[in-house]
């Protein structure tokens, strides 16, 4: 159940960004289903979670690190639930009316239900870590949301803004978290929130305290944070009432109460708590005031609001706790509905300037009436939920906590801040609903669909039944709630709506009463002036955010690349080169490594001769490769076959097979690649430029380059003259036929015991085929390269000369005798292909041999026959082979599932076929077959791709032709 | 044996260091194939090296270290080789593409 809880709403999301755009409807209903799902779900589980126990889910996710995928539901976190899930609920029926047409609905409703299953895993995650990670989710998913209209810059630059402050925190809480965990020895939540004094005793308290204030107070827009608020109003307005009414920035009060048992009662606690909720509440009152647009009204009385929670929360009584809970609820009910109703507003109006709009009660009385009802919750006018919460916190602004200056201000502060929400609760309503009918709005106003209002009149009526009759309708609930956050030290509370003549009643008379004055006063200056209060207009966190910003990510990071950075190659291979080798050296070195004594007797005489080759042909290379490039590339075959006799000489059959074959198409595929590099003609006076700094580079580099060669010589000759320690690989050695059927080990283990590598390996060597194909679509020569190489215009110009030639005759007869034995050689060549697949489980062989044997037999005949005359005769598909041979080889391995093995288990048997005798027939053969296909597939794939642009190049030709001609015109 | 096989990877090392500095694109994936020659020689060495060992079982027996060859190195070096090859294919690939696209070969797409 708590699963599906979580899970409900993101299985929602993936199905609904499927439903095609211009489907809105269905998308709302479907995302309305699953709201409706989640909160029957989590009304269901009262019943569970009333008698006091946590209802808990556990998955071992990675239990060694602590890390469990756990939910855990008490009477908080259901409380919570259920007010995301209504909400949600009610949010989607409201944007089903809202959004237009026009916009792409489902992706909004595909955001809007994964952010509500981020919000409910924050609410129900039982673990630190987990929770961590459903935070940072609210932040990203937010970020998608208020950037919903992306085409809007103030819409990205909201989204921006709220991420990277909401971000930020979310970081820093993330710290705090894992302090905490490391503090008390667990995730787990139960542990934590037992723990309470271990971690305020603990020396690390205050870092803790601070990096998770650091978070909640980000999130929930507490001062100096708070200024991203009101620039995510630009998100759509159910995005608005969801996010800042019951979940966003919700999170960051949920977190404080979740953790006010362990947490809070320090002076610490008191004094940042405090201090930043009193300046929330303070400020983001009296700038509400000040605001033209209505929801920017809105969101800065929803910053008041989270403030005067947070205060509530730093008192560190019980009693404050439950005010603060009780205010979270109320504030959720009246301002989802009152961001609603400006919703409606701005829906049927098209503005949402204070300022243009004026006398709507005659268009809309029953929006009119609701908001009103709404408002005057939101000003705490008696006999509304918001009343009762305010009382609770008058009673405890008026009590006497802690000796100090910051106590003794609260009670002035609370009814100054009470004063300038009825002051701003008046205007919304004045300036929107009375006064003169409005003129020139850019659409006549009327009342909206009656289901566009249902949500609101749902949240007003709780809103009046709440305050009206309190201890018979949230009672209860909230009790759960409280008492799973307090525990035993649940104090005695009343709910009543009358207390008697006491003084919070009077503080809320002097706030009314002053609220009132203060508006007709303020009045005739409201209703002309500019957005933004006086005396703090200038004073913009905004653009203090931006200046950090630009100094952060433009100004430093810019100085730190120009002088750490370059975009220059060489320059950046020195550094990995140096790096690597002092990573090699100094734990050597460090160790006391001594290079093991060089004994000269012990030469290999074959050895010696065959590498004396090989190194005079490496170095060549090395030394051709700037200008005789075929001449490198011949020395570097010789470098290669010296390596392969070595497999030969040293017992590695397999290798040798392996580096033979690949060594000739590599050859090839360097010989077709260098018809499209033009030559780089040696120039004499490359002599003259040898100037001082380029040899002194040019010795550097060699420098560099010896040092490695030593280095690499010293290590491998000292491991080489070592015994041999104990290796995984006697293992394979005993089992390679007893259990994979084979005799040849290297090829088991290929197909078999690591089989899984493999599968990977073949997969890579597909992608860099694709890429190689892909990279070679649009590839356009060198123009230099175009023409036509220079031995065929020796044969064209023979051609000519005599007249018994026609032109193309001597390149049809080029090498004709070998090019005839070469097409006979097809057969012989696939005989042989085979005959390495099928012996390769035994005797040295096996699929990628074969595959690469096999792709040889095709270059041929494009070499010989020439690329046309080859396709008009054989069928040639390698992207189907390469498809075909993943499919079979991820298939095998699939296939021991059916008998309930593990992926690629192998099965050995040997099969007796009539005259060939016995067969091996290990399941490993069928991979080895995939295997084989995906190696020749990509061969060929990547030759021919090379290949082919010899066909393509005359178009090519006549293309540059073309433009050249341009040019001349 | 192990002194001519460990001054065979020095030499090849040290070529294909020296060319990976060098500016010019096709001496970077000449330098590339070098080394890889190296490493895979230096990985097989891992196993130490043996003369007439036999690298295959007999049939229906296990076999050992001290009579078999060793064969992790072995397929280690394998497929090593084959990934290089694919690596050889994408760096020309991108080279020439380079060298059409920007005119030079120099590494940096620029003099």
């Amino acid at each position: 159940m708590l699963l599906s809880l979580v899970l409900a709403p993101f299985a929602g999301s993936l199905v609904a960004i499927c439903i095609p755009s211009h489907k809105g409807t269905v998308s709302a209903w479907w995302s309305g289903a699953i709201a409706l799902f989640c909160l029957a779900t989590s009304a269901g589980l009262y019943p569970a979670i009333a008698n006091g126990e946590p209802l808990k889910y556990e998955i071992a996710w990675l239990p060694e690190l602590g890390l469990n995928f756990t939910l855990r539901m008490d009477g908080f976190a259901w409380m919570f639930a259920s007010l995301v899930t209504a909400i949600g609920l009610l949010v989607v029926v409201y944007a089903r009316y809202y959004m237009s047409a026009s916009d792409p609905v489902p992706r909004f409703f595909s955001l809007f239900l994964a952010f509500m299953g981020a919000m409910l895993g924050v609410v129900l995650s039982g673990n630190l870590v987990l929770l961590a990670i459903f935070w940072e989710l609210t932040s990203i998913i937010s970020f998608l949301l208020i950037g919903y209209w992306y085409h809007n810059a103030a819409a990205r630059d909201g989204a921006r803004m709220a991420l990277t402050v909401t971000g930020t925190g979310g970081l820093c809480m993330f710290v705090g978290l894992m302090l905490i965990g490391h503090v008390v020895g667990s995730y787990d939540l139960d542990v934590v929130l037992a723990s309470g004094n271990v971690i305020r005793e603990h020396p690390l308290y205050t870092t803790i305290l601070v990096l998770i204030l650091l978070g909640a107070l980000t999130k929930s827009a507490q001062f100096p944070f708070h200024f991203w608020l009101p620039h995510a109003m630009a998100a759509p307005t159910p995005v608005s009432a969801f996010l800042h009414s019951a979940t966003l920035v919700k999170a960051g009060v949920f977190l404080l109460i979740r953790l006010w048992p362990v947490m809070a009662g320090t002076d610490a606690w008191f004094w940042i708590v405090g201090l930043a909720g009193l300046s929330t509440l303070l400020l983001g009152a009296y700038f509400a005031i000040f605001q033209q647009d209505l929801k920017g009204l809105l969101a800065y009385s929803t910053i008041s609001h989270l403030g005067l929670i947070t205060v509530l929360l730093s008192l560190g009584s019980p009693l404050a706790a439950v005010a603060a809970i009780f205010h979270t609820i109320n504030h959720a009910t009246f301002k989802a509905s009152l961001f609603m109703a400006a919703g409606i507003i701005d829906h049927e109006t098209g503005t949402r300037d204070m300022r243009r709009l004026s006398g709507l009660f005659r268009f809309m009385p029953f929006t009119a009436t609701l908001a009103m009802v709404a408002s005057a919750s939101m000003a705490g006018v008696p006999l509304l939920n918001g009343f009762l919460s305010k009382e609770m916190f008058f009673a405890e602004a008026i009590e006497t906590h802690r000796y100090n200056l910051l106590d003794t201000v609260t009670p002035y502060v609370a009814t100054l801040a009470s004063m300038f929400a009825v002051t701003y609760s008046l205007r919304f309503i004045h300036s929107v609903f009375f006064g003169p009918p409005p003129v020139d709005l850019p659409k006549s106003p009327h009342e909206p669909p009656h289901w566009m209002r249902a949500p609101i009149e749902f949240l007003v009526l709780a809103c009046l039944v709440v305050g009206i009759v309190p201890s018979y309708t949230i009672g209860p609930f909230l009790h759960t709630a409280v008492q799973s956050v307090l525990g035993p030290a649940t104090p005695n509370y009343s709910l009543a709506v009358w207390h008697g003549w006491n003084l919070p009643l009077f503080m809320s008379l002097i706030a009314l009463a002053g609220g009132v004055a203060l508006f007709l006063i303020m009045k005739n200056y409201l209703a002309t002036s500019i957005e933004g209060p006086p005396l703090f207009r200038r004073l913009e966190g905004q653009r203090i955010f931006e200046r950090v910003l630009v100094t952060l990510s433009w100004k430093w990071a810019r100085s730190i690349e120009m002088r750490a950075g370059t975009r220059r190659l060489q320059p950046q291979m020195r550094v990995l080169i140096l790096v690597a080798l002092a990573a090699g050296a100094i734990p050597l070195l460090l160790r006391g490594f001594s290079p093991a004594e060089i004994v000269v007797r012990s030469i290999d005489p074959v050895l010696g001769f065959l590498w004396l080759i090989g190194i005079i042909c490496a170095i060549g290379a090395a030394y051709q490769a700037k200008f005789h490039r075929l001449a490198s590339l011949v020395l570097l075959g010789g470098a290669g076959l010296a390596t392969c006799l070595t497999f030969v000489w040293l017992s590695a059959p397999d290798l040798a097979v392996t580096q033979l074959l690949v060594e000739i198409v590599t050859t090839v595929l360097i010989l077709l690649g260098l018809r499209w590099l033009p030559k780089r003609i040696e120039q004499h006076d490359e002599q003259e430029i040898m100037t001082f700094p380029v040899r002194m580079r040019r010795l550097r580099d060699f420098a560099l380059a010896i040092l490695c060669g030593i280095g690499m010589m010293l290590i491998s000759y000292t491991l080489m003259t070592k015994s041999l320690p104990e290796t995984i690989s006697s293992y394979f050695l005993e089992r390679a036929y007893s259990e994979g059927g084979g005799t040849n080990v290297v090829n088991v283990i290929l197909v078999d015991f690591r089989g899984f590598d493999t599968l990977g390996e073949i997969a890579v060597l597909c992608i860099v085929a694709l890429t190689v194909f892909a990279l070679l679509l649009r590839f356009r020569p060198a123009t230099e390269s175009l023409e036509t190489p220079e031995q065929q215009r020796v044969q064209n110009a023979f051609d000519d000369k005599h007249p018994d030639r026609a032109k193309g005759d001597s390149i049809a007869e080029y090498l004709f005798v070998p090019s005839v034995i070469m097409r006979w050689m097809f057969p012989a060549i696939g005989l042989f292909a085979a005959f390495l697949f099928f012996r390769g489980h035994d005797l040295p062989g096996g699929g990628f041999a074969a595959g690469i044997t096999m792709s040889i037999a095709f270059i041929l005949q494009y070499m010989a026959g020439g690329t046309r005359w080859v396709e008009e005769r054989l069928r040639i598909h390698p992207l189907r082979w390469m498809s075909i041979g993943l499919i079979v080889a991820t298939a095998t391995g699939l296939g021991s599932w059916l008998f309930g093995y593990p992926f690629l288990t192998s099965h050995a048997q040997y099969a007796d076929l009539p005259i060939i005798g016995k067969v091996p027939l290990a399941s490993a053969i069928l991979f080895d077959l995939g295997v084989f296909s995906l190696v020749l597939g990509a061969t060929v794939l990547i030759l021919i791709a090379l290949a082919h642009q010899s066909v393509r190049a005359p178009r090519a030709q006549a293309r540059a032709a073309r433009s050249a001609a341009k040019e001349t015109v | 044996m192990e002194l001519v096989l460990s001054v065979a990877i020095g030499v090849l090392t040290a070529s294909g260091v020296w060319l990976l500095f060098r500016p010019r694109t096709y001496q970077v994936v000449i330098g590339l194939s070098l080394l890889s020659y190296a490493v895979n020689l230096f990985i097989f060495g891992m196993g130490r090296l043996r003369i007439n060992a036999p690298p295959v079982l007999e049939k229906g027996g296990a076999g050992g270290l001290l009579t078999h060859t060793d064969p992790i190195p072995q397929a280690l070096v394998l497929t090593a080789i084959v990934i290089g090859f694919a690596m050889t294919a994408l760096f020309l690939v991108v080279l020439l593409a380079s060298r059409g696209l920007t005119g030079t070969d120099h590494v940096d797409g620029r003099e």
